[in-house]
């Protein structure tokens, strides 16, 4: 050890030591810092002391707030003092004062607002209990609260209000009502009956369960949205316009905002994931969350610490057991990953063909297809009342078993496939959300081939408007029916399987049932739910415009639920989550989520042709078909610059402009990269050198 | 509260619950008054804590080495602990806590020490001795830049700076 301690100090000769510059900076530092320690008479301790110091030369600006200094508090209130009394003048007297209570202003405001904030305390005596990384699920939780709300409003006020405004003649409005430009008697015959006459009391049950009957007829769906303009004092509002610009706004309102959220965890991850080599460091100097204040949750953070040590170390053995396989076990081993792989795809689509299946029988048996009959039909007995409410719910029945037992089979097939623990973990998650993702996309696209025109009779209106006259109501029915199965399930859970589970560990001391023990609460799993959740909102809010209020509702009881849920009846995960990685794990699976959501609406905005009965583009030939309307009637100057810009004359210097401009920035990072690098080496190669000067001196002076 | 990272409602929290671990009778002193080791460990945030000795000795200022804290060292290690203390300081006193032997930098036997603070206590929570070697063998690789086999206070700033997770998890709230 040639840099030696104060107290091991020899005699003269390497007293030189005590003058390195770098020493002097570690002295002065702990002398600080220590500050019942003795300080060494240095001559360059003064000017130590300075330098530490604020500096106030010229009576220039301080240097850092006194509080980022390591010292004990009554050091830096002798500090600031000392610092107060050197000679300032009265311009920058009165600078720094002002700039004091300025800033204590912002704070106080910053202070005022934080109690705004939903659940604050919540989260915090969460974060307290469990740690990060279950904080990071009930943070994500109310960010989406937050997001469905301000959807709700940007819908509510742009769409619903006008509408409702209108129609019940409010503000001395009106509203406008084009007859369709198609004569075609057929496509515009559409009657919903709200439920005329004497019906059972369950009829409203099985309505508010399924969206049919007379909330079909509410402002929940699309079909309410029946006028053209309305008519609000002076103003003509364009409605279709209206309703198609909010649906694109509330998309590029959630793309933004999750971006936005993401960008820090972005830059994190990525500085992460380049230094593959710095994770021991990181999990040994920044393992202990030290919020945690129950001591049961500290010991499974031990127990967890430990297990995710041993993990890496396993993984690193294995992987050199890797790099040292014979060309025979490649073979066998990649074989079985095909083979495994190859079952994947055949329970996947399993899956989707079930959901298929499942959506036709549910649409071919369900009330909507005897609409046309007299309502008698559905006034039946209480059993067929169940059986009729079972078959409406099929397809979200069939979903909902989907997205339970496909993960079981991906975790047990993974574990033949001998990858790494962390690989395994992740494309054990990647397959979930697919499954869970394209579950939906089977759903609306078994919808669609019942909706789409099979054979020439419905071509007059083109689609088939025999079963479906108002189709975007039912597609909205479908998703609304999915959302609220999706809640009901998860309250089915916590109560029906988490209460008696946990009672019966408690109170039986049974060895089968102890060694079952309380359900995990496992992370990855709970996130994927609520952001099926989220996706089916997204896509189900331009169906029925008011589906983002009942997502509010939903995911806020939601919180409270997992809460209890977790603190009684659920044990941690044993497998640690750690916060950085996991905050940008989610959004970045909520964005493929969004992304996954624009394509069905896409289609149906800009694709399918739109109902000729209900709804505000009735006298459009697809819900786009507005947009192009619309720019007709402007002035011909703006007319022509938005051509332009549509035209590929634009587009494609634009794509090229901004791929240069992404190679750039691509060349840059790695530059930056070999920068670092080259510094590193260098930073490694002066040191060796300082030490070899060092003895090389030492030596000699010991000669002489 | 200039002194500090802590806004005035934290601070005014803290001196509530320093209060609470005195003697009824000496309360109303309790700016002055030192509050012995025994006392602060029966607080919930260090209760559960593995480095509750040497957070009390980094922040103790009494000079007969009882690591008795005063209301002054309690709001230090609040502060140091809070949000919104920088990185910098963070990783100080981090530094200064892992330092078991405080002697200035990380040797083997601190990170021995530490790794077994980590994963608690009980002869089947500790590695194995390969383990350990194992371990510590990929630490020192990782940050000991100048290959002096021990981590310097600057070496520990470097790996703290780039670690993702350290801002999140040393802190403490009341």
């Amino acid at each position: 050890e040639v840099f030696l301690h104060e107290e091991t100090l020899p005699a003269a000769p390497v007293d030189f030591l005590q003058e390195l510059p770098s020493y002097q900076s570690v002295l002065r530092r702990r002398a600080a810092a220590g500050g019942t320690q003795d300080r060494r008479g240095n001559p360059p301790g003064a000017a130590g002391a300075q330098a530490w110091g604020p500096q106030h030369e010229g009576g220039e600006l301080a240097a850092r707030p006194v509080r980022e200094y390591p010292l004990s508090i009554a050091e830096k209130r002798r500090d600031s003092q000392q610092a107060d009394i050197k000679y300032l003048s009265g311009w920058n007297q009165w600078k720094r004062t002002s700039s004091k209570s300025w800033k204590k202003v912002l704070k106080d405001i910053k202070e005022s607002l934080s109690y705004l904030e939903l659940w604050r305390h919540d989260i915090h005596s969460i974060e307290g209990k469990l740690g990060t990384g279950i904080q990071s699920y009930f943070s994500f939780l109310r960010f989406l609260v937050l997001l469905n709300f301000l959807i709700f409003i940007l819908m509510f006020s742009f769409v619903t209000l006008p509408t409702v405004i209108s129609e019940y003649g409010i503000f001395n409005s009106s509203f406008v009502k084009f007859s369709p430009k198609t004569t075609e008697s057929q496509c515009t015959a559409y009657t919903p009956s709200g439920n005329k006459g004497l019906v059972y009391f369950y009829t409203y049950l099985k309505d508010l369960l399924t969206g049919t009957g007379f909330l079909e007829v509410t402002s929940l769906f699309y079909g309410y949205y029946t006028i053209d303009a309305a008519l609000l004092s002076i103003l003509t509002y364009n409605l279709p316009l209206a309703y198609l610009l909010t649906t694109f706004a509330y998309l590029a309102l959630s793309f933004l905002w999750i971006i936005k959220r993401s960008a820090s965890g972005f830059k994190q991850s990525l500085v992460h994931d380049e230094d593959q080599f710095q994770s021991y460091c990181n999990k040994v100097f920044a393992g202990w969350d030290f919020c945690i204040t129950d001591l049961n949750a500290a010991w499974l953070k031990h127990r967890s610490l430990q297990y995710e040590l041993q993990t890496d170390l396993e993984e690193e053995r294995l992987k050199r057991k890797i790099a040292d396989r014979t060309m025979k076990e490649k073979l066998r081993i990649y074989s079985l990953r095909i083979f495994l792989n190859i079952i994947v795809i055949a329970v996947l689509s399993g899956c989707f063909y079930s959901i298929y299946r499942a959506t036709l029988f549910s649409q071919e048996n369900s009330s909507v297809s005897i609409r046309r009959e007299i309502r008698i039909d559905s006034v039946g007995s209480g059993m067929d009342f169940m059986a009729n409410l079972l078959v409406q719910y099929l397809p979200s029945i069939v979903i909902t078993l989907a997205n339970f037992i496909a993960p079981q089979i991906f975790s047990i097939l993974i574990r033949f496939e001998d990858y790494s623990p962390a690989f395994e973990i992740r494309l054990t998650l990647m397959r979930c959300v697919f499954v869970r993702l394209a579950n939906i996309g089977v759903l609306l696209f078994s919808l669609w081939s019942q909706i789409h025109c099979a054979d020439d009779q419905c071509k007059a209106c083109g689609y088939n408007y025999k079963l479906y006259p108002c189709w975007e109501s039912t597609v909205g029915q479908e998703m609304y029916k999915l959302l609220i199965f999706d809640f009901m399930i998860i309250l089915a859970v916590t109560l029906f399987i988490d209460f008696p589970r946990m009672l019966l560990v408690t109170h039986c001391s049974w060895k089968p049932v102890q060694w079952c023990g309380l359900q995990e609460f496992g992370i990855s799993d709970n996130v994927l739910e609520i952001i099926y959740g989220q996706t089916i909102c997204w896509i189900g809010t331009f169906f029925s415009p008011l589906l983002p209020a009942i997502a509010t509702i939903k995911y806020f009881i939601i919180f409270y639920v997992k809460k209890l849920s977790l603190i009684h009846t659920r044990k941690p995960p044993g497998r640690p989550i750690r916060a950085s990685s996991s905050n940008f794990f989610f959004l970045v699976v909520l964005l493929i989520g969004l992304t996954l959501a624009f394509i069905p609406l896409g289609i149906s905005i800009a694709r399918i042709p739109s109902s000729k009965t209900c709804g505000p583009f009735r006298n459009f030939n697809t819900s786009w078909a507005v947009v192009p309307y619309t720019i007709l009637g402007f002035p011909t100057g703006l007319q022509n610059v938005l051509n332009g810009i549509a035209s590929e004359a634009f587009a494609v210097p634009f794509f090229m402009v901004v791929c240069l401009i992404m190679f750039y920035f691509i060349a840059l990072a790695g530059a930056h990269k070999r920068v670092v690098e080259q510094l590193r080496e260098q930073l490694v190669m002066e040191s060796r050198d300082k030490l070899f000067l060092i003895r090389k001196i030492t030596e000699a002076q010991k000669h002489t | 509260q200039e002194l500090t990272f802590l806004s005035k409602q934290e601070i005014l929290l803290a001196y509530k619950r320093f209060s609470e671990l005195l003697p009824k009778e000496q309360r109303g002193n309790a700016c002055s008054l030192r509050v012995p080791k025994s006392q602060i460990l029966t607080l919930p945030e260090l209760r559960a804590n593995p480095f509750q000795h040497r957070i009390c000795r980094v922040f103790s200022t009494s000079e007969d080495g009882d690591d008795s804290m005063s209301f002054e060292d309690f709001l230090d290690m609040l502060s140091v602990f809070s949000d919104s203390a920088t990185s910098d300081i963070k990783s100080h006193y981090a530094f200064r806590i892992f330092d078991f032997d405080d002697d200035g930098t990380l040797d083997r036997k601190d990170l021995e020490k530490l790794v077994n603070c980590l994963t608690g206590q009980g002869e089947e929570a500790r590695l194995s001795n390969a383990e350990m070697e194992q371990l510590i063998q990929n630490i020192l690789e990782e940050s000991d830049i100048d290959k002096d086999g021990t981590i310097n206070l600057s070496e520990f700033q470097h790996v703290i700076s780039r670690s993702p997770d350290f801002a999140s998890s040393f802190k403490i709230v009341l």
